[in-house]
């Protein structure tokens, strides 16, 4: 018994088996094809490997038990990744068409969800974008010695540091000041940074040319994008591995806390992090194995590209972490440094007193005497602990721009390791945006917004450009903190409805049959019994559990995001402000529309066919070529 | 016997008036600090009389370059030395030795010479300090251009050829592929019209079985 809801008319909306075989053959239509097999898996591997997987995943996996983590992060890989991974690939491979293309075919109702994709593809990489823009920033900067983000300016007077700098670090003001020049609120707009303008451009520009003929051009452009990542972390583990510290940094990483697997938010936060490092729900997946060949295996595809970024999210932690313990490492010496200063210079002590190790008795010995443990509470000596330095987890742009930065800084020859790193972020980056464009285009295409003879090169054109306007909100002072708010809610709840209603529709209005009929005729033999359960019920249900608990938690809690503000009291902590009401509505547009746009289509469509009648989308042509088959004894 | 308690009382009296005139917290003099161990590590050396009178002999050679007077080892005075090596120093007038030579003054000799006497010590002016005279900043000499600039000038320009370059090619294969599709057109009317002239020369050529995938487009 399978519950299937009525489709009327999806056999003249798909193509069938036979013209699949037909198309197959002749190699006919102007749809774009894979040059190998390579090309396809690495464009998809690039996609769904982004800058999640290296700043998100390590900060996830040490905040939440460390090496325990693996364990609901690889149940909700099998359980949730490969599952919906396998069904964007199938259903792309099947219908041949981009997300809208394929939504509509399987029910006009459904243009919606194709819509929504897109509009998500596009908010999200409007903002992705930017984030690559700050990467090629911080790249231009590295062509020289000392980096710049290294050490302090001096102010006007020359007479001392500049006390933004001084009272947080060089590391910090060059990201927050001379970068983002970000100001203190999100209401406080100014002109645009021109700086930052510079490289939207370049970044926006350096994508259009890799996407400029679709996967004509991205397809070459991933054997660099794609691969070179790979190799820049490679780097960066055996050159982590020489650093005094290191070690003890994957050692934090990786120790197991078992106590954190019965924490419910640890399976949410791995099951959010499967979900969104697997790219799903943006409808370039879909798009780009509908260009694949008709018998394709697309189920060894998925279970391969999944394995490789559960694999790249745990060797980027690990070499994340090896150079987060180096940097903790070297904070932990400074630290200490300091104290026995401060106590040499107190008690006029010779410096050989305090040799590796012994602080802590020469310590003790000191505050023995009553003068002695007076003058040292009259130090203000601070505690040292390696695992707090540790344990001061980043996330984020933080993680990139401010702590991997000031580890940077401490190596020997640092221009060249900020060349590598910065490389390597922005090929991350980019070949993620390369499914985005995707998703956008795909379906500007499909819904026939441009006239048909445009040349894709004009429609990709004007979508950077459209989107590189728009952009330049984020080079506002205040960027950072739109930027902020783009990505916690462009990026998520709207994801999490799309890929319900995708698998719903899946199993539910084109039907577990025919789909499993159609794996069969595809790559030959049916999915098992792990396949449809998980189709039909696993993935939708832990996808839905998500979304709730997002939701209530987002609804729930006041909205508040993090300033820099050099005249609050806990300068440089950041500090949480409310945001204004004004941007209440924004975040609705951002969250809720792509959403809305799901039932929105379907009334539409609704009302098209219940009051329009004639304007049914099947043409009736009385020809003699559409009523006798011409090619049935091919 | 009679002459030597003279000498003796002169002798008390020109200590303990030197001794007065160095002492810790003295108000014209400054406390010096070293701090060999972080500077030199390895390769430090001992701190021993000699290079007291290192000192004492650069400190003068600073308030000569400053003052002009003729300032000598003896008019630096050093006390209170401790392990950690640090000691106050006073230096006296080379006129009067029993007149001090006021803060300030002292303070500019040392600021003007400080890169002499802190090479003299293999040291910098974090690890040869004198509490009290702040090292003066050195100002970063900035740059002709921004480096980035240059950078982002050479990838923007790479990147604009490129697309140049391929637009170029796109716009001439489209010409090409017109050009094609027009000699192809009249080519295959040409066929056609001859065909049917020959197989039926007194019937209308019938076009409705012909193959005309070719020449519309779908």
């Amino acid at each position: 018994m399978r519950l299937v809801l009525p489709n009327p008319g999806l056999d003249d909306r798909i193509p069938s088996h036979a013209d699949l075989e037909r198309m197959e053959k002749e190699e006919a239509g102007d749809r774009p094809k894979w040059d190998n097999k390579a090309q396809y898996l690495l464009t998809c591997v690039g996609f769904c490997v982004g800058l999640g997987n290296v700043w998100r995943f390590s900060y996830l996996c040490q905040s939440h038990g460390g090496g325990a983590f693996m364990i609901p992060f690889l149940i909700l890989v099998v359980l949730e990744g490969i599952p919906l991974l396998y069904l964007e690939f199938a259903i792309g491979q099947r219908l041949r068409k981009g997300s809208v293309g394929v939504w509509s075919a399987i029910s006009p109702y459904l243009a919606g969800v194709g819509v929504a994709s897109m509009t998500v593809s596009f908010l999200v990489g409007m903002y992705y974008n930017t984030i690559i823009a700050w990467v090629m920033w911080y790249f231009f900067n590295s062509f020289q010695s000392p980096l710049p983000w290294s050490q302090c300016p001096l102010n006007d007077n020359l007479t001392d540091l500049v006390s933004e700098c001084k009272r947080s670090s060089p590391v910090d003001y060059f990201w927050y000041r001379e970068t983002l020049n970000t100001s203190v609120t999100i209401e406080d707009a100014g002109g645009v940074q021109w700086w930052i303008v510079l490289c939207l451009a370049t970044a926006w520009s350096v994508l259009y040319i890799c996407c400029i003929r679709g996967i004509e051009t991205t397809g070459k452009a991933v054997y660099v994008t794609s691969t070179l990542p790979y190799v820049v972390l490679t780097i960066f583990l055996i050159r982590g591995l020489t650093l005094k510290g290191s070690v003890d940094g994957i050692k934090f990483l990786f120790t197991p806390d078992l106590d954190e697997l019965v924490n419910p938010e640890t399976w949410l936060d791995a099951g959010a992090q499967v979900f969104y490092s697997f790219s799903l729900a943006f409808g370039g997946l879909i798009s780009f194995s509908s260009y694949n060949s008709i018998h394709n295996n697309c189920e060894q595809d998925a279970v391969i590209i999944s394995i490789i970024n559960g694999f790249t999210s745990i060797f980027a932690a690990t070499v994340i972490y090896s150079i987060i313990g180096f940097r903790a490492t070297e904070q932990f010496d400074a630290c200490l440094h300091d104290n026995i200063l401060l106590l040499l210079n107190a008690f006029d002590l010779s410096e050989g007193m305090f040799t590796e190790g012994n602080y802590d008795e020469v310590l003790q010995n000191l505050n023995s005497t009553i003068s002695g443990s007076e003058v040292i509470q009259g130090l203000d000596l601070s505690t040292c602990n390696l695992r707090t330095f540790l344990s001061e987890g980043v996330e984020g742009t933080g993680l990139a721009f401010i702590v991997f930065t000031e580890a940077i800084t401490k190596m020997p020859v640092s221009p060249l390791w900020s060349v590598l790193f910065f490389i390597m972020l922005f090929c991350l980056g980019l070949s993620t945006m390369f499914g985005s464009i995707e998703g956008v285009v795909v379906p500007l295409q499909d819904l026939q917004i441009f006239p048909k003879n445009c040349p894709k090169e004009v429609l990709t054109g004007v979508v950077c450009l459209v989107s590189f306007s728009i952009a330049l909100i984020f080079a506002l002072p205040s960027g950072n903190y739109w930027l902020a708010l783009f990505d916690s809610f462009a990026g998520s709840i709207p994801l999490l409805i799309i890929a319900f209603c995708e698998m719903t529709a899946v199993a539910y209005l084109y039907g577990m049959d025919r789909f499993n009929k159609d794996i069969e005729f595809m790559i030959g033999h049916k999915p098992n019994i792990f396949w449809q359960a998980a189709w039909r019920v696993v993935s939708p249900l832990i996808v839905l559990v998500i979304f709730v608990f997002y939701f209530v938690t987002k609804v729930n809690s006041e909205l508040t995001y993090l300033t820099w503000n050099p005249n609050s009291e806990n300068f440089p902590v950041l500090e949480a402000i409310p945001y204004p009401s004004w941007v209440y509505v924004i975040i609705f547009v951002l969250a809720g529309l792509p959403g809305l746009f799901i039932p929105a289509f379907a009334l539409y469509t609704l009302f098209q066919r219940c009051c329009c009648k004639k304007n049914i989308n099947i043409l009736e042509l009385n020809t003699v070529s559409a009523k006798v088959n011409m090619y049935e004894n091919q | 016997m009679e002459d030597v308690v003279p000498l003796l009382l002169l002798l008390l009296c020109v200590s303990s008036a030197a001794a007065q005139l160095c002492a810790p917290d003295a108000s014209n003099g400054y406390k010096v600090r070293l701090s060999l161990l972080t500077a030199l590590g390895d390769e430090a050396y001992v701190w021993n009389d000699s290079e007291m009178f290192l000192f004492r002999a650069a400190m003068a050679f600073a308030m000569r370059t400053a003052d002009g007077q003729n300032y000598n080892v003896s008019n630096v005075l050093v006390c209170d030395e401790t392990p950690r090596v640090s000691f106050w120093f006073v230096v006296t007038s080379p006129l009067n030795s029993s007149l001090l030579v006021e803060r300030r003054q002292v303070e500019e000799a040392v600021r003007k010479s400080r890169n002499r006497i802190n090479s003299a010590f293999l040291l910098t002016d974090n690890t040869l300090e004198f509490l009290g005279i702040p090292p003066t900043l050195v100002a970063p000499t900035p740059p002709s251009s921004p480096p980035w600039l240059i950078v982002f000038g050479v990838v923007m320009g790479a990147v604009g050829a490129g697309i140049v370059l391929v637009l170029g090619t796109s716009v001439m294969q489209s010409r090409r592929e017109k050009k094609k599709a027009q000699t192809g057109f009249e080519e295959g009317e040409e066929e056609s019209r001859a065909e049917g002239n020959g197989a039926a020369s007194d019937s209308v050529y019938n076009l409705s079985f012909s193959d005309d995938d070719r020449l519309t487009q779908m």
